[in-house]
């Protein structure tokens, strides 16, 4: 096994790295700390945090590589964690919790003869003997994983029940939010674990690949998009939006006009513009893309970098108008009397000031992109075909619709996963801009 | 007036330009046509000839900027960068890589997509603007709180389950409209109906939300206040004070998009094989017609420099407050 760094993995890491380093310096600082406070006291976005926290978790997880020895595959630290689901394929559809395929085909009876029959399924229910004491079955294994999951988050719990019986200063966190979210998150994933061990409980797709592995691989892919884009873009937007306010002039006019220009292409097609000439280069530069996931993984740099492009115009005209407010104000012009260079008063009086925009904004852009991902991959302009994303699941079950009886598996999985991941992250974006909008400060 | 919007037609200019460099750039020199022609004939297993005669079919194989071989006036005019780039400034969008005319099939399938975009918006607006009302009027009770959480969870969900969804439900299960196509003429309707829902309802989280926002700024304003202590009842004060006045940015921010209806909507367009513009962007994306993309990409970019213009003008017409100099 030798690691394997991709593009997008470095530069997740260098994300959570800068954001430990943010949260380290915050925690000195009492007019950071107090927003902060705000949130983890408002209920929705405790819970929304921790659905977040675990996502994060298992995206990061998704993140960190190997080159397995022999075949040269490139798997994650997650893939090899959920080995099970991951190399327990099938033949083809399966249905949720299904012992047998969805699809008839000749099998040869014990006694010799041949029957158009749906056969059973490689490992899905293949414990059971008898395929009718399914749901027995499935409640009882549901039952152990909830037992399990209640046992592991109680465990959890009892620390955090003493040590906050020790602190009275956090008594107004909510405690029984957290601890109800953080319990039913294990049961949840305990449950899910047990079960589907045993069965496929998303079912399975086209070519017998678990639906469950597939939603869970397309978090890694969500979350890029989601942060990645707001990071490539944050130093350009930052810089020349805080330029144009504080210089104002033909600088100012400069950086308008630029972003105007950017901003009068419409957004879809200049993605799919950029995405069409990425796919020529890569054509052409064949060579250079010899490896699939390291094609795959470019092609998923390259959308950030292009969504990175064509949204960076709105946060810049905010913090230009909030630059050229800021900079009328009597301490920047006492630290301009006192001969504070220039470059001094950006950094150190400009833009600390101009935190709370950014951090609203990445956040709020956060689910928009998530969903925007999708819509992308569906109209072939998003991430790799070989990339597991919601997008490409629904693209690829959508043409199912029309199957009679449906398949309506894949679609339910993506959307559900979808929609969990996006509602915490608008939930919490909620709570941050109410904590962090001056204009909505606490009376 | 006029000299503002002279000044502001002619300010407009040198974003097309930029708009026009930005995307004969993307196009022609990231990647020079040898590429694209190779990704047009399959990659491999290409001869140089036929790739000369794919680029000498559709003019592609003219030097980028400067002629040495012509005289006159032709070293500018015989290159690439004139015949692709700048005819777009008069609107002659020349032929698509595979024959076509497109500014015959813009003109022809502009309607479609304005059938559904127009009715879409207005339905849209006229829905939201009610219930940002309602969430207004009930303030302060549970009924706000569940439209307010409504709308955060209606917009988490994607655009793509809207469509399926009702698709699925109206569709194949009620069997009430078809599930897609188009036909022209009155006949349109039928076809029009679902995809016009569709649209209505999946903007119902952000623009209750966004519209809500603008409502309840205006309700704290004095002038409110003043209405309220003259003994005026509620919906009164909503109806003839608050919402004249929340109209200002409402109709501004519609304005803006209006001429963009024009493009159409990919989404809708291609899931209810509606031949309108966005599905015939959508074609030439997965076509990979360079052409069409171009044209679109233009025509985008002057719809909306015509939107912000529009809403310039809007601005003085709807608010005596704003001149524009």
């Amino acid at each position: 096994m030798t690691p394997v760094i991709l593009w997008t993995d470095a530069l997740l890491f260098l994300l959570v790295a800068a954001i430990v380093v943010l949260v380290l310096y915050a925690r000195n600082q009492e007019h950071l700390r107090r927003p902060w406070r705000k949130i983890l006291r408002d209920r929705k976005g405790m819970a929304a945090l921790i659905i977040l926290t675990a996502f994060t978790a298992i995206g990061l997880l998704d993140s960190v590589h190997f080159r397995s020895d022999g075949g040269g595959e490139v798997v994650s630290l997650f893939d090899i964690w959920v080995t099970p689901l991951k190399t327990r394929t099938e033949k083809t559809y399966s249905a949720p919790f299904a012992t047998h395929l969805y699809t008839k085909e000749y099998m040869t009876l014990p006694d010799g003869s041949r029957q158009w029959r749906y056969p059973r399924l490689v490992y899905g229910g293949a414990h059971l003997s008898n395929p009718a004491e399914k749901w027995r079955d499935i409640t009882m294994t549901a039952f152990t994983g909830i037992i399990k999951g209640l046992g592991l988050g109680a465990f959890f719990m009892l620390p955090l029940y003493l040590f906050r019986q020790k602190k009275p200063s956090c008594s107004d966190v909510p405690w029984g939010t957290f601890s109800t979210t953080v319990i039913f998150l294990s049961v949840f994933g305990f449950t899910l674990a047990e079960l589907s061990l045993k069965y496929h409980v998303l079912g399975t797709d086209k070519v017998g690949e678990d639906v469950l592995y597939q939603t869970l691989k397309s978090i890694r892919t969500g979350l890029v998009i989601g942060t990645l884009t707001t990071l490539v873009m944050l130093p350009f937007a930052l810089m020349l939006g805080v330029l144009a306010g504080y210089f104002r002039g033909w600088i100012d006019d400069l950086i308008q006009y630029t972003y105007t220009t950017l901003n009068s292409i419409p957004g879809v097609l200049l993605i799919a513009a950029s995405i069409l000439m990425i796919q020529v280069y890569m054509a052409a530069h064949e060579d250079q893309f010899a490896n699939l996931a390291v094609r795959a993984d470019m092609r998923l740099f390259f959308l950030c970098l292009i969504l990175g492009i064509t949204s960076w115009t709105g946060l810049c005209r905010l913090l230009r108008a909030e630059t050229l407010k800021l900079r009328e104000l009597e301490y920047i012009q006492a630290a301009r009397a006192l001969g504070v260079s220039h470059p001094l008063i950006l950094i150190r009086h400009i833009v600390p000031n101009l935190f709370h925009i950014v951090l609203i904004s990445v956040v709020l852009d956060f689910s928009g992109l998530v969903l925007a991902e999708a819509v992308l991959s569906y109209v072939n302009i998003g991430v790799d075909p070989t990339t597991q994303s919601w997008g490409n699941m629904i693209n690829s079950a959508r043409l199912e619709l029309a199957r009679d009886p449906i398949v309506w598996w894949t679609l339910l999985a993506a959307f559900l996963f979808m929609f969990t991941f996006v509602l915490s992250a608008n939930l919490f974006a909620d709570t941050v801009r109410d904590a962090f909008d001056p204009r909505r400060a606490e009376t | 007036m006029t000299a503002y919007l002279i000044r502001r037609l002619l300010y407009a200019f040198p974003i097309l330009i930029g708009v026009n460099l930005i995307t004969f750039l993307l196009f022609f020199v990231v990647n020079p046509p040898d590429d694209m022609a190779r990704m047009q004939l399959g990659h491999k297993y290409v001869t140089q000839e036929a790739i000369d005669k794919w680029k000498h079919e559709r003019g592609y194989d003219l030097p980028l900027f400067y002629n040495k071989q012509a005289e006159g006036i032709k070293t500018i005019t015989q290159t690439i960068f004139y015949q692709k780039s700048l005819n777009l400034f008069l609107f002659r969008f020349g032929r698509s890589d595979s024959g076509r005319n497109i500014g015959a099939d813009i003109r022809e399938r502009m309607w479609p997509s304005l059938a559904i975009a127009v009715p879409s918006l207005f339905l849209g607006l006229a829905v939201n603007i009610t219930f940002a009302l309602l969430l207004v009027f009930f303030r302060r009770s549970y009924l706000e709180t569940a439209g307010v959480t409504g709308c955060v969870i209606l917009m988490s969900i994607s655009a793509l389950f809207y469509i399926i969804a009702g698709q699925y439900v109206f569709g194949k299960l009620m069997r009430l409209v078809p599930i897609s196509g188009y036909e022209s003429g009155l006949t349109a309707i039928k076809f029009v109906i679902l995809p016009i829902l569709v649209g209505v309802v999946s903007g119902i989280g952000s623009g209750v939300r966004w519209y809500r926002t603008l409502f309840l700024e205006e309700i704290e304003k004095d002038y409110v206040r003043t209405a309220r202590a003259k003994g005026l009842s509620e919906p009164l004060v909503l109806f003839r004070h608050v919402l004249p006045n929340a109209m200002i940015p409402i109709l501004t921010g519609v304005v803006a998009i209006l001429p963009l209806l024009f493009m159409g909507s990919l989404l809708t367009e291609s899931f209810f094989s509606i031949p309108g513009l966005g599905s015939y962007t959508i074609e030439a994306i997965n076509r990979q017609d360079f052409a069409i993309v171009r044209a679109m990409v233009f025509l985008g970019s002057v719809l909306y420099i015509l939107g912000l213009l529009l809403t310039d003008i809007s601005y003085t017409l709807a608010d005596p407050r704003v001149r524009l100099q």
